[in-house]
This record gives C-alpha cells, sequence and structure tokens, in this order.
C-alpha cells in the first residue's frame, strides 16, 4: 500500500463558486477518502424569523438562493398557506408551475455552462450562458426580477400574466428548443467531453437511495423519485415522467439534465394551453397556528420547508432543508474512487449551492 | 461518439451578430415590469408610515415632524411592498436601476407647504441631499 497523504480542497476553490472545504485522503493521485466542512457562509436565516413578520419572511425565504429563489419562495408561501388553510386560486398554481419550470430551466442551463466551464470547454459555457439569458429576460418581463422574482405572497402572486405573454414564451420556447439540441449534441456526444464523463464518480442505484441523494443526481442513478409526481401546483394535472438514467456517472447526469429541459419546455407549454382564467390572491386574515412540511422538486432536487407557528405574526421555527444538503453524503461516497484532477469537476457534478445548504 | 460536433455552432458564430451588446453606447432595454428604484410623489403622500412599518428591511423612514420621507437606496431590496400597501398609490417602482456608488446613500424626499405652490417639487431637495 502506498503512502497517504492529505490535500485540501476549498474552501475557494478556481472551479467553485462557493466555499466548500474538503480534506481528500488521497493514495498516490487516487482519493480514497473525502472529509467535508461546511460552515463558511451561513446566515442564521432560521433565527431571522423570530424578529421577522411572517409576511416580509417570504422576501428572506427567496433569498436563500440566487438561483432556485422562486421556489424558495414559493414553498415558504405555500407552507404557511397550508398551516393557514388557504387554497390559493387555480390560476396561481398554474402560474406558479410556470415559474417553477421558468427556474429550473435557467438553472439546468447555468449548470452546463459551469460543468463545461469545469472541464475547460468555454465556448460551450457560452452558448448555454446565451440561452439562459433568454429565460432570464423572460422572468424579468414576468416577474420584474431576473432571479430574485418577489412575486410569492400568502395567498397566491402579487402579479398577473396575460395569456397573451405566456403564449410569447412558449413560441420563445419553441424557437430555443432546437438551439438547446444543438448544443446538447456537443454536450453528449462529442469525443472530448465524452472523455471527461464516461465512467466518472459512479454512484449506485443502492448507495444513491441508501446515502439519500436527491434531485437529478439521485434520479441519474436510476431511481424515478420526483416530487413533482406527488401533483403539487398544477402538476397534478400536467402529463410528465421522471427523466431517469442507469448508469450513474457524470454522464448520466448531464443526459438526465439536459433532458429534464426539454421535459421542463414541455410542461410549460401544457400549463399555458390548460391556464384558466381568474384571481391569482385571495385575501388572508390573520396569524398562522400549527405546523406544515412542504416539499418540492426544485433544480437541484428536493428541497424540504418545515414552518412552526404558533398564533402570532413571527413564527417558531423555519427548518429549510436544501438539495445540497442531503447530496453531501453521497458526493463523499462517490469521490471515493477517482483521480485527484476529476475532484473539481466531479463535485459540480451534483450541482452544488453552498450558500443554500448553510442558509 | 463523435468528433468536430462544435464546428457547426463556431462557424455560425463566427458569422453572426454578437450576442452581447455594446454596453454603455447600447443601454438595456427595460422590461416594463423591471423593479428598479422607488419613487415618491411627495404631492400626493401624507406620511403615513405605512410603508416604512411594512418595508422588510427598514429602509424607509418617514418623519412626520420634518415632513420628510427618505430610503436608504442600499437597504431597499426593490420587492415592491411597500407600493403594495401604500393607501394613496403615491410610491411607484421605476425602471431603471441606482446608480453605483462609493457610499451608502439616502435620498431624501420633502414634502411641499400646504398649500403647495405649483412647482416646488421633491426633486431639488433630493438632489441636495444626494450632494451633502
Amino acid at each position: 500500500m502506498s503512502k497517504r497523504s492529505v490535500v485540501p480542497f476549498g474552501p475557494h476553490h478556481p472551479v467553485l463558486p462557493e466555499p466548500i472545504h474538503l480534506d481528500l485522503v488521497l493514495e498516490d493521485e487516487k482519493v480514497v477518502e473525502a472529509i467535508p466542512s461546511i460552515g463558511f457562509v451561513h446566515r442564521g436565516l432560521e433565527k431571522l424569523v423570530e424578529k421577522k413578520d411572517f409576511n416580509e419572511m417570504a422576501f428572506v425565504a427567496e433569498r436563500t438562493c440566487g438561483i432556485c429563489s422562486y421556489m424558495h419562495g414559493m414553498s415558504y408561501c405555500a407552507a404557511i398557506e397550508h398551516i393557514m388553510n388557504v387554497e390559493i386560486p387555480e390560476r396561481a398554481k398554474y402560474l406558479r408551475t410556470v415559474w417553477c419550470e421558468l427556474s429550473r430551466l435557467h438553472s439546468h442551463l447555468l449548470w452546463l455552462g459551469l460543468l463545461a466551464d469545469g472541464f475547460g470547454f468555454e465556448s460551450l459555457f457560452m452558448q448555454s450562458w446565451r440561452l439562459r439569458e433568454k429565460i432570464l429576460d423572460m422572468s424579468e418581463a414576468s416577474t420584474g426580477g431576473r432571479l430574485i422574482s418577489s412575486v410569492n405572497k400568502i395567498g397566491g402572486q402579487r402579479k398577473d400574466v396575460d395569456n397573451a405573454m405566456l403564449r410569447g414564451f412558449v413560441e420563445e420556447l419553441d424557437k430555443m428548443e432546437p438551439e438547446i439540441r444543438e448544443m446538447a449534441r456537443t454536450f453528449l456526444n462529442d469525443s472530448a467531453v465524452r472523455s471527461r464523463l464516461d465512467g466518472v464518480g459512479v454512484l449506485s442505484k443502492e448507495k444513491a437511495h441508501e446515502l439519500g441523494a436527491v434531485g437529478p443526481f439521485l434520479r441519474a442513478s436510476g431511481v424515478p423519485y420526483d416530487i413533482r409526481t406527488t401533483g403539487y401546483l398544477a402538476y397534478g394535472d400536467i402529463d410528465f415522467e421522471p427523466v431517469t438514467s442507469d448508469i450513474g456517472d457524470s454522464y448520466a447526469r448531464t443526459v438526465v439534465r439536459i433532458n429534464e429541459l426539454f421535459q421542463s419546455i414541455d410542461i410549460i407549454r401544457q400549463v399555458v394551453a390548460k391556464i384558466p382564467e381568474g384571481d391569482v390572491a385571495v385575501p388572508v386574515k390573520g396569524f398562522p397556528n400549527g405546523e406544515y412540511m412542504m416539499r418540492v422538486e426544485q433544480p437541484r432536487g428536493e428541497a424540504l420547508y418545515y414552518v412552526k407557528a404558533n398564533g402570532t405574526k413571527f413564527l417558531d421555527r423555519l427548518r429549510i432543508r436544501t438539495p445540497t444538503f442531503a447530496n453531501i453524503p453521497p458526493m463523499l461516497e462517490m469521490l471515493k474512487g477517482c483521480q485527484l484532477a476529476d475532484v473539481p469537476m466531479l463535485i459540480l457534478t451534483i450541482d452544488p449551492c453552498i450558500s443554500c445548504t448553510e442558509r | 461518439m463523435s468528433y468536430f460536433s462544435f464546428v457547426k455552432t463556431e462557424l455560425k458564430n463566427l458569422f453572426s451578430k454578437p450576442a452581447t451588446r455594446p454596453y454603455p453606447q447600447q443601454p438595456r432595454k427595460y422590461a416594463e415590469r423591471t423593479r428598479g428604484h422607488i419613487e415618491n410623489n411627495m404631492d400626493v403622500c401624507i406620511l403615513c408610515g405605512l410603508c416604512s412599518k411594512k418595508c422588510p428591511t427598514g429602509a424607509i423612514t418617514v418623519d412626520r415632524t420634518g415632513k420628510t420621507w427618505s430610503i436608504s437606496r442600499f437597504s431597499c431590496i426593490q420587492c415592491g411592498y411597500c407600493v403594495e400597501s401604500c393607501p394613496k398609490k403615491c410610491l411607484s417602482m421605476k425602471q431603471t436601476y441606482t446608480q453605483p456608488d462609493a457610499e451608502k446613500k439616502t435620498d431624501t424626499f420633502v414634502k411641499p407647504e400646504q398649500p403647495a405652490p405649483a412647482a416646488q417639487p421633491a426633486k431639488p431637495a433630493a438632489d441636495a441631499a444626494k450632494q451633502a
């Protein structure tokens, strides 16, 4: 057996925009163990609920993450609505679904860009971010913000989007689809890209399930687990199947995310075709009293919102479990046996969002 | 597995217009709903203070005795909660973003004396506060 050595990775690393630290135990060039430490950007969001009005907290909740911001705000509001027994109008549910899928599209395109940048293919990175920009323009046109939407409130949505604009989005997405397909051709078939992705960081189906992986990371290992199938918001009326792959390596994760792009476009098409007319919000009176556990499928995986209220305007407890937090143990398992040079890219393949994780 | 699969995109890029814009020569077009910054029409404002109570970051300060309404531009998160809660609808969200600055500044709007002389608008006062 060769001598073991420990190489520190992070918290600041060129490939990671956010701070996570790993102690990589190496045997020659091979990683045998990875020991994580997080907590570099902790913001104490869960403590903040004790002094922020539960209405104002919706704006704080959507700042948990800069990428899946819409879904954070939405799941917080949905949790409070469940506690207060508020049924939001159908149109608001459909609008929420559109915005959720738009944020999934931009998040996956962002990730594809970061992955391309991770293995050094810069023009491919530019291509996927060029496409992402169109999604962000749609976000801005409909919500007023590129990423931080601030359209969620308890009882529905603060803004309505007229049907003409929604149909415009579908037309725009129709035009984008061939462009995404063209870009995906390079991601999925190019020999240089395949040589970096094929067979790297394999996570078996059993291990993924056992260690509690979520989202595309889990689905790439062959488990068809997608919270959207529980039918929250308008997903119950929409026809879709979770995208899976059986291989479980980095290539499979790319395939799953690329196919989810097309799935999201398809969901938006269905939602826009079915969206009912009506109000987008109902008036809400009083203070929440009780507790609720809200689960949503974010671009990175399942996020969990636990809210406990006590009948005053301040909440007792807000616990957020973000997808990256759940994906760290399976990521450590996946790193075992890989080459040191592959570590940065392997960490990217789980689509880490460290600031989310720290809350 | 294929080789040179990016060549088509690469060639298309060589012979097409750039996807980016020559900023600042060509400024960007804002969407109609873009949340840029908050403006207050002081002729209508009654200084009720609801906006400052609702503001999630506490960026708005209302001084009834001094008859001023001020907003800390660097604390404001452009959520638009104040615009929604304003009973007189004198607050509005404008599309342009606030200018970058070396220090955190506060814009102060002064309520004109009643009965208001036709044009003693809030703007000069706000500019004076900026320079101060």
